[in-house]
């Protein structure tokens, strides 16, 4: 990479997981059924990110 | 970000993670089979009673035994004891009824005793030991009481400030770098470097409010005594001086519940708790309810009713710092989204592990550099490693 990145992009994909894993903890705490598979969802995307993470950007 | 403010809060992050790091590592070891408390305790113990069939226990009307028969039971089979809690449940006709030697007794010496509401049999008793038990305590307190929880929840709150300064600290190492970046055939300080991270960038929010919910289990105790010296004293102003009431004067606990549930349509209740308790006045019983929703079932109300006339006192939710607790106990331990969830749990506190082992590693290994050499380690994303 060339430049600096700017801050928005180095913390874009952080705040989306982040938003996302808020999402699920609390999405649990309000009901059952589908507002569980809502959180198993979201709290499954760091996961995610690392597998991917682990596959594409592995040098 | 200037090399000075980057300089301090290298030395924050650096700090804070050193001290609370062994006990976390603790923490996070104790905390995974905690995660599957029930399935490992449905596996140990013996579950018959806990899947009798039949009314709920916390409901009323026809099949279900009256509550003075049921205290009368537990208190006939702990002669000279006190009842401190009676507790129900929403799906079997099991309840809990305990006793201890004084009101006031320490939880080390209370019993614990099931019986079914509906044929009114003993069914057994709660024993607060073994293995589950030893990790539950070592995760809590370390076997060290209050100040062992409040010891804990201190790590919590470094914990808390190793997270933003690591947060703060990511910009500039990222500055030059694609998110995700795992260079693994470089040198091995550069990979345990990226992975820790990654690690910590991605599960930020889950370790902000697992740590953050922490902190506030461990204050469980004062909280709960702040409720009992605030707003309980206030519902109770009327009986304030006077004597305890003795056991020998308390009322019917059926009528008592009857004076509840009619301040409180509605709602079932999940315990009891009996007066000079940490949970009640001298002179109460105090009813909490249970809200009606999913959201609202962990918010408990209290009844206080005169345990001796069986007359309402008093009917107020709990303040929102006891629903800070009540909410934090759920969101620390990761109960309450089915077997999935608490799978997700135990892989995010490998995680948490793998940063904060990576963490010690690399603070072991350039331990002798200088703390500029550290500094440009962070500016140029790894580029420039520290030499010895």
């Amino acid at each position: 990479m060339k430049g600096k990145l700017p801050m928005m992009a180095i913390f874009a994909v952080p705040t989306a997981l982040a938003a996302l894993s808020l999402v699920g903890l609390v999405s649990a705490l309000t009901g059952d059924g589908l507002r569980d598979a809502i959180s198993w969802a979201t709290l499954a995307m760091p996961l995610a990110a690392v597998f991917w993470a682990m596959r594409a950007r592995r040098s | 970000m200037s090399r000075q403010s980057i300089r301090v809060w290298y030395l924050v992050h650096k700090w804070t993670s050193l001290v609370c790091t062994a006990f976390l590592l603790m923490l996070c070891v104790t905390g995974l089979p905690l995660i599957f408390h029930d399935e490992i305790d449905a596996l140990t113990e013996d579950q018959s009673a806990m899947e009798t069939a039949g009314p709920a226990s916390s409901g009323e009307g026809p099949g279900l035994q009256p509550l003075d028969a049921m205290l009368g039971k537990a208190l006939a089979a702990r002669p000279g004891e006190v009842p401190v809690f009676m507790a129900f449940d929403n799906e079997s006709p099991i309840l809990t009824v305990t006793t201890a030697p004084r009101p006031d007794s320490p939880a080390a010496d209370m019993t614990i005793q099931l019986f079914n509401r509906t044929t009114g049999a003993a069914v057994g008793q709660v024993r607060d030991e073994g293995v589950m038990h030893f990790i539950l305590q070592l995760h809590t307190d370390m076997f060290l009481g209050l100040p062992g929880m409040l010891f804990l929840g201190a790590m919590g709150v470094l914990f808390l400030a190793a997270i933003v300064s690591g947060v703060v600290l990511y910009a500039p190492f990222m500055r030059k770098l694609p998110f995700g970046t795992l260079r693994v055939s470089r040198s091995r300080r550069l990979k345990w470097l990226d992975y820790h991270n990654l690690l910590g960038i991605v599960a930020l929010a889950w370790m902000t409010v697992v740590g953050a919910t922490g902190v506030i289990n461990a204050l469980a105790t004062p909280i709960i005594q702040v409720w009992q010296m605030g707003e309980l004293a206030e519902m109770t102003r009327a009986y304030a001086g006077r004597e305890a009431l003795p056991p020998s004067r308390y009322g019917s606990l059926d009528k008592a519940m009857a004076a509840a549930r009619q301040a409180i349509p509605g709602n079932n209740p999940q315990f009891i708790a009996f007066p000079g308790g940490s949970f009640s006045s001298r002179h109460h019983y105090a009813v909490f309810f249970q809200g009606a929703t999913p959201l609202t079932e962990r918010a408990l109300t209290p009844a206080l009713i005169d345990a001796e006339t069986g007359a309402l006192t008093d009917v107020r939710p709990m303040p929102w710092y006891v629903l800070a607790l009540t909410y934090s106990q759920p969101l620390h331990f990761g109960d309450y989204g089915g077997l999935p969830l608490k799978m997700l749990w135990a892989a995010l506190t490998l995680f948490t592990i793998v940063v904060l082992g990576s963490g010690l590693y690399l603070w072991l290994g350039k331990r002798r550099s200088s703390l500029d050499a550290r500094l440009r380690e962070v500016e140029s994303g790894g580029r420039l490693a520290p030499a010895e």
